[in-house]
């Protein structure tokens, strides 16, 4: 990541979703979202430390007595080993979390054509959510399209505007079911997002939605 | 001169203990903590319906963890209770077995050592406040914080919780973070 764009970041993660993966209770594809949002932004990386601190206040409340030997068994088991010293990511397009899920970086990713140029790339995540890359190309909209759950979309390179506002690299846009959009992606450069959503896209118009069953999307 | 509360000094003596073992792999001072957070891991396991055999035995796991990471423990971002409660979450979440939780992007050491125990001391007495903010909440509130950090919601059924004393909190970490994105230039 480039430090310089942190602060252009004008749509962020909602404190819900920042107290469930600080909970640790969010599904995973979510879970990549929020990782890979907070790679690039450091104002949701301090709330969420925040909210971490609620996850330490709730620990020092409740105890439960450890048996005997328990001590003892866990000091023979530490580590006497110098530890690895921690290297920064190589910086990259992507954030570090999703390279990890892509095997690379952009140009690791598997694309498949859905049609209109527009491309996308399922990422192997849990069946809770799913999560996939996106190419928009410039000047393209992705069909327009309600929600029947939560969705999250992350803006990764170019930019896309919709019915709402514009958003950037590092702006992550929420949609809920009261959202019916059609994003565009800037005239400028080629739109890559990571999308995730936690029940199927509903289509509004005929083609998309016979299609949806193949597009797994 | 005023007295310390005996509560302070016990939390200071959790900060020192913590960068004891991180810096001279201190094996005593281990034990100390060990006897401080084991039962609170097990607890919150068990909260997290853990059975009590399986809570127990992750619970030195999560201890041994906190050695075996000591390196990456900087006492400017997180009191020691936080960051012993990040290693039992991941512990929780991988004993479910179901939602894998990427980490964000690391951002590798802290900054100056004598600094951050400074900023850490700072931390701790506003994580402090957060705890005694938290012990004043509304029954109905608390007990959805609480169901929420023991895993008994998902992410549908948390309302927004507005109205959470996070803001001093909040920049203080913000001024760690900054100061860390500064000292890697």
């Amino acid at each position: 990541m480039q430090w310089g764009e942190r602060m252009t970041i004008k749509h962020h993660l909602t404190e819900q979703l920042l107290m469930g993966y600080a909970a640790g209770t969010l599904p995973e594809a979510f879970n990549l979202v929020v990782a890979s949002h907070l790679s690039m932004c450091d104002d949701c990386r301090a709330t969420l430390a925040a909210y971490e601190e609620i996850g330490g206040a709730l620990l020092e409340e409740a105890g439960v007595a450890m048996s005997t030997g328990g001590l003892d068994s866990a000091l023979a088991r530490l580590d006497t080993r110098a530890p690895e010293p921690v290297r920064p990511a190589a910086p990259g397009a992507l954030p570090a979390p999703l390279r990890s899920y892509v095997g690379g970086d952009v140009d690791a990713i598997r694309w498949r054509s859905v049609g209109g140029g527009v491309k996308q790339a399922i990422l192997p995540t849990s069946e809770s959510a799913s999560a996939r890359l996106l190419f928009i190309p410039a000047g393209a909209a992705v069909p327009d399209h309600g929600h029947r759950g939560m969705e999250l979309t992350l803006v990764l390179q170019g930019a896309f505007a919709d019915e709402t506002d514009r958003f950037v690299r590092g702006d992550v846009e929420v949609a809920d079911q009261d959202l019916e959009h059609m994003p565009v992606a800037d005239i400028g450069a080629d739109c890559i997002c990571l999308a995730a959503t936690d029940a199927p896209l509903r289509f509004t118009s005929l083609i998309p939605r016979l299609l949806q069953p193949f597009l797994k999307i | 001169m005023t007295e310390t509360p005996p509560e302070e000094t016990e939390k200071a003596i959790l900060i020192s203990d913590m960068l004891r073992v991180r810096d001279q792999r201190d094996r005593a001072a281990f034990a100390r903590l060990f006897g401080h957070f084991a039962p609170r891991v097990k607890g919150f396991l068990i909260r997290a319906g853990s059975d009590p055999a399986v809570a127990e035995d992750c619970a030195q796991d999560v201890m041994v963890t906190v050695w075996n990471k000591a390196h990456l423990y900087d006492p400017a971002r997180a009191s020691v209770a936080t960051w012993v409660f990040t290693i039992a979450r991941n512990r929780r979440i991988d004993l479910a077995r179901r939602d894998r939780r990427p980490e964000p992007e690391d951002l590798g050491w802290g900054p100056e050592p004598e600094t951050a125990q400074e900023d850490g001391l700072v931390l701790q007495q506003e994580s402090d406040r957060l705890g005694v903010a938290l012990k004043g909440l509304p029954e109905a509130q608390r007990e959805l914080i609480e169901k929420c950090y023991f895993g008994d919601l998902s992410h549908r059924e948390i309302a927004d919780v507005t109205g959470l004393p996070l803001g001093t909190i909040k920049s203080r970490i913000r001024l760690a973070l900054d100061k860390l994105r500064h000292a890697m230039g």
